[in-house]
């Protein structure tokens, strides 16, 4: 016997993660564009790893396997991570990282729904902690690279970390400019020498700019599918262009104009896909802007005080701790209730 | 933000049809399924041969029966009057006899059965006499009174009696009616057939309802998929009784309170009804019986029904009260033959009949054949994902991904925190849910939960309330006593002192000479008898410690019994600490009180045995 509404009007669970994927797909080809086929290779190995461990967990907690394979949140965590991770990034890397998502932050806090922090994020926070050399070393795009791998030699990259004899780790690798602008900055020269160097473009990196417009595409696409709201990527994108503009007009020398904040690292990538994962963020509007606009001051602090090249994964992380705390301090007024 | 959605609505074109609507949060908008019950024009069904009334088709108690088995009604005839304040009658749909009145299946979400009259109809529907009221002529009360006798409850679906909610009220007069004839949920087109070919009469009523409550303007809320109904409203409304109001097509626009906003702009507070800030809402279907009762003084007996979803030809239908469901269907061309079962109400709100041969009561606005394809069963339920599509749809304003929360862990506090019980019940968080939760389902269990639990706290205080009235009664009957005591010893100490004057004064005295002196030798003699004879069979363990007997006893004699009765009460009671048994809030009481407990003790003792052997002797026999 069903009970009212006996009517629906909603998408799965499914339906919504994959027109996730689909909105990654444009980010997908424009990486796999500027930086080669590596990344095709890290989606495949980190999507494999995502529903084995997937499957293997659900089987140890007795669950039925198949619908929560189906709903392919365990590959909108995998792609994130992949997507996050340098390109030609090594095999091994790409399966702890995956692992640990799949194992540690989802399954072992209970599964789709259940997972206080962003499941992606754990896995890059893990091997950044772990693993930071490597995680800092991203290739050169291919048109900056002196020799560019090809496919072929890229894959042989991520398996065997076997190079063509002529060359060396250093020459394919180089300082993704986030990097590069912090490194030089220590050396006392100023934004603008700085971005003269090869690897900034018009707005920020060179060829990363094409990823992050590509990104920016998918999350127009989510947010007509109403997938994810409006108020994260716009808090988000407000709060760090609006923390990096206060600084940059404070000592334009010194620090990076708001745009170069937005289109480098991984702004937009977190602005659309990151900090909308539902289960890990907060559930009222007001919270929502409170939320991602603490990822996006956090992400500026960390970019230029921290030691790490980029903070999207450190402060969604925090942020997530926080959800809540947001959630419980930003309760709409219910309908005839006072405030 | 309410504002600035406000004013954005009246700047887009396309919504500048809704006139001076105010949105609410959230809502949905449902594939609508009218067109298939709304295109043939309400027809009326005949008498069947019986009808099945229940007694229970209103909010409220349920009505007091007049009729017994045997009896010849006619139609119109008050078979069950309303009993209490919150009740409604119950007529005759029709004319026959009474045949039966016990327990039938009712249509009800529980599928429990309900006490019914049953009536064989006869066939000739032939009429009790009716009496019309000119409302005009009458004065408001004897009308609002006289209308407890129409049995007319509110036909939207709530059934509340309508005498009600027309009872003038000084502390907060009622200035705006609102008719709510938005009808948001899908496949129901009752008030919409019922629009378009009775405007007349439905204005009557407004006019009717209008002058009971004193309101001095009235709005007619119809949602914009129903522009011939609002047309032809508009038509009758030439005089200006009421204002058209056409409000967006969004589910759930027809419930009172998200009436009152769209039109008003008037929230209502949680805790207050519309009635404290002057707004009355009728559904346009009780209106037209009111013009009815009055006009022709017909009661409530049949109402409009709508049939359709998987039957042959979908249509509306005047229906008598009681009629079987089987007839209604047969009369719409019948049930397909992959109907599963039957929906009375709307796809949101409605639920599944217990069989087919249920009656149509007054609450009945709709009835849906049901086939797995119109209604597919949902998929197995998986975790929220708190994607908030519940919250967006919510027209309360609520979080029904924490109160979901909340009611799965059993967290009742914190839901009734989240204001759980401003919960409608609409459903739209369901409806969008793409976890496919049954969340009104969580929120009715944790209603209920909450509700049992405050009910099982106030027995609680109450028996608590009772305990502590009933220790301070004992404390104060005691005192009483005691006191009686001292004064009864005072008194005697007294009457011994002034006998000894009168035996000295009077030595020589003989019997002859005092009749009364004669009497009190008498009763000297019957208690020296008597205490010669207690002293002779000794105290008994269960004798009252100060006896009623020694009314006259010396107080000398009085304090040696009350000494023995201490050294008794003592001796049980090192008796009982022995044993582990002494009750230890006895111990700090002064030892008369500790005596009165054993006597107390030894009652019931003396209680226990009988009624022991009581229950013991049938075993025995």
């Amino acid at each position: 016997m069903n009970r009212s509404p006996y009517i629906s009007n909603a998408p799965t669970v499914s339906t919504i993660m994959f027109k996730v994927l689909l909105a990654l797909v444009p980010g997908i080809a424009a990486y796999t564009y500027v930086y080669g086929a590596g990344i095709v290779v890290s989606l495949v190995l980190a999507t494999s790893t995502a529903l084995i461990t997937e499957a293997a967990l659900l089987k140890l907690r007795q669950r039925p396997i198949q619908p929560y394979l189906m709903d392919l949140s365990a590959v909108v965590t995998a792609w994130l991570l992949a997507l996050s991770l340098p390109a030609l990034a090594p095999w091994w890397l790409v399966v702890v990282g995956t692992f640990f998502a799949i194992v540690i932050a989802k399954q072992l806090y209970g599964g789709l729904g259940y997972n206080p922090f962003n499941p992606a994020m754990v896995g890059y926070a893990v091997l950044l902690i772990s693993f930071p050399l490597i995680m800092t070393k991203w290739p050169a795009p291919l048109a900056l690279a002196d020799q560019p791998l090809s496919w072929s030699e890229q894959v042989s990259f991520i398996f065997q970390q076997n190079l063509p004899a002529s060359m060396t780790v250093d020459a394919i690798s180089s300082a993704t400019p986030l990097d590069y602008l912090k490194t030089q900055l220590m050396l006392n020269k100023d934004v603008a020498s700085i971005s003269q160097a090869p690897i900034f473009g018009y707005f920020g990196g060179q060829g990363q700019e094409w990823v992050t417009a590509a990104y920016l595409l998918g999350g127009l696409y989510l947010l007509q599918q109403r997938i994810i709201s409006w108020h994260l990527p716009t808090a988000f994108l407000v709060a760090l262009s609006g923390i990096a503009g206060a600084f940059y007009l404070m000592d334009p020398s010194h620090y990076a104009n708001p745009v170069f904040h937005i289109v480098s690292g991984a702004s937009l990538l977190c602005a659309f896909f990151i900090i909308t994962d539902p289960v890990s963020g907060p559930t009222t509007p007001k919270g929502k802007l409170v939320f991602a606009a603490g990822v996006g001051v956090l992400t500026y602090l960390i970019r230029v005080y921290g030691g790490y090249p980029d903070g999207v994964a450190f402060s969604v992380l925090i942020m997530n701790m926080c959800v809540p705390l947001i959630d419980a301090l930003t309760q709409p007024r219910v309908f005839g209730h006072e405030k | 933000m309410n504002a600035i959605l406000n004013l954005a609505s009246r700047l887009l074109p396309g919504l500048g049809r809704h006139d001076d609507v105010y949105a609410f949060n959230g809502g949905v908008h449902p594939l609508e399924h009218k067109a298939e019950s709304n295109t043939r024009p309400i027809a009326k069904l005949g008498t069947p041969k019986t009808l099945v009334l229940p007694l229970r088709q209103h909010v409220g108690h349920l009505p007091k029966v007049l009729v017994k088995v045997g009896d010849r009604v006619l139609k119109g005839q008050l078979l069950a009057e309303a009993e209490g304040t919150v009740s409604a009658a119950i007529h005759a749909p029709t004319s026959g006899t009474v045949t039966a009145i016990d327990e039938q299946v009712i249509p009800h979400p529980s599928g429990l059965p309900d006490t019914c009259i049953t009536l064989s109809c006869d066939g000739l529907d032939e009429w009790t006499s009716l009496q019309p009221i000119n409302w005009r002529l009458s004065d408001k009360k004897t009308l609002v009174d006289s209308l407890r006798l129409s049995g007319i409850v509110g036909l939207g679906g709530a059934t509340f009696p309508s005498h009600i909610k027309l009872r003038s009220n000084s502390q907060s007069p009622i200035h705006t009616l609102i008719i709510n004839a938005a009808e948001c949920e899908p496949y129901i087109t009752c008030d919409d057939m019922m629009m378009r070919e009775r405007a007349d009469e439905i204005v009557a009523g407004i006019e009717i309802v209008k002058y009971l409550l004193g309101a001095e303007t009235c709005l007619i809320g119809i949602e914009d998929n129903k522009a011939a109904a609002a047309e032809a409203m508009k038509a009758a409304c030439q005089q200006g009784q009421a204002l058209v109001k056409v409000v967006p097509t969004l589910y759930p626009s027809g419930d009172a309170r998200r009436l009152i906003h769209l039109l008003l702009d008037l929230e209502i507070p949680s805790d207050k009804r519309s009635t404290d800030l002057g707004v009355q809402v009728f559904n346009v279907a009780t209106v037209l019986a009111i013009h009815r009762y009055f006009a022709f003084g017909e009661p409530s007996i049949s109402r409009i029904v709508t049939v359709t979803g998987n039957v042959a030809s979908p249509q509306n239908f005047e229906v008598l009260f009681g009629t079987p469901l089987t007839d209604l269907i047969a009369a719409a061309g019948g049930a397909q033959d992959d109907t599963s079962h039957f929906i009375m109400g709307g796809p949101m709100m409605g639920f599944d009949l217990p069989s087919s041969q249920v009656p149509i009561t007054k609450a009945a606005n709709c009835i849906i054949a049901a086939k797995p394809d119109l209604f597919p069963a949902p998929p197995p339920a998986m975790p929220c994902i708190r994607c908030t599509r519940c919250a967006d749809a919510c027209p309360v304003n609520l979080q029904p991904q924490e109160l979901y929360w909340f009611a799965k862990s059993d967290n009742f506090e914190k839901a009734r925190d989240y204001k759980l019980f401003d919960c409608i019940e609409c459903g739209c968080c369901s409806y969008v849910c793409p976890s496919t939760i049954p969340l009104v389902q969580y929120y009715r269990y944790a209603k209920s939960e909450i509700i049992a639990a405050d009910k099982a706290k106030e027995a609680a205080d109450l028996a608590r309330e009772r305990n502590d009235f009933r220790l301070a009664r004992i404390e104060r009957e005691k005192l009483e006593r005691a006191q009686k005591h001292a004064e009864r010893a005072a008194a005697n100490k007294n009457e011994a002192s002034a006998k000894a004057d009168a035996d000295e004064a009077t030595p020589s005295a003989t019997p002859s000479d005092s009749p009364v002196s004669d009497k009190q030798a008498a009763i000297a003699a019957a208690i020296a008898r008597a205490k010669a004879q207690k002293l002779a069979s000794g105290p008994a363990p269960d004798q009252p410690p100060a006896s009623k007997a020694d009314a006259q006893a010396t107080p000398a004699d009085k304090q040696a019994l009350i000494a023995a009765a201490i050294e008794r009460a003592k001796a049980a009671k090192l008796a009982a600490a022995q044993a582990g048994l002494a009750p230890k809030n006895t111990e700090n009481v002064s030892p008369s009180v500790q005596a009165e407990i054993k006597e107390t003790d030894a009652i019931r003792e003396k209680a226990r045995k009988l009624t022991e052997s009581d229950t013991s002797e049938p075993d025995k026999g």
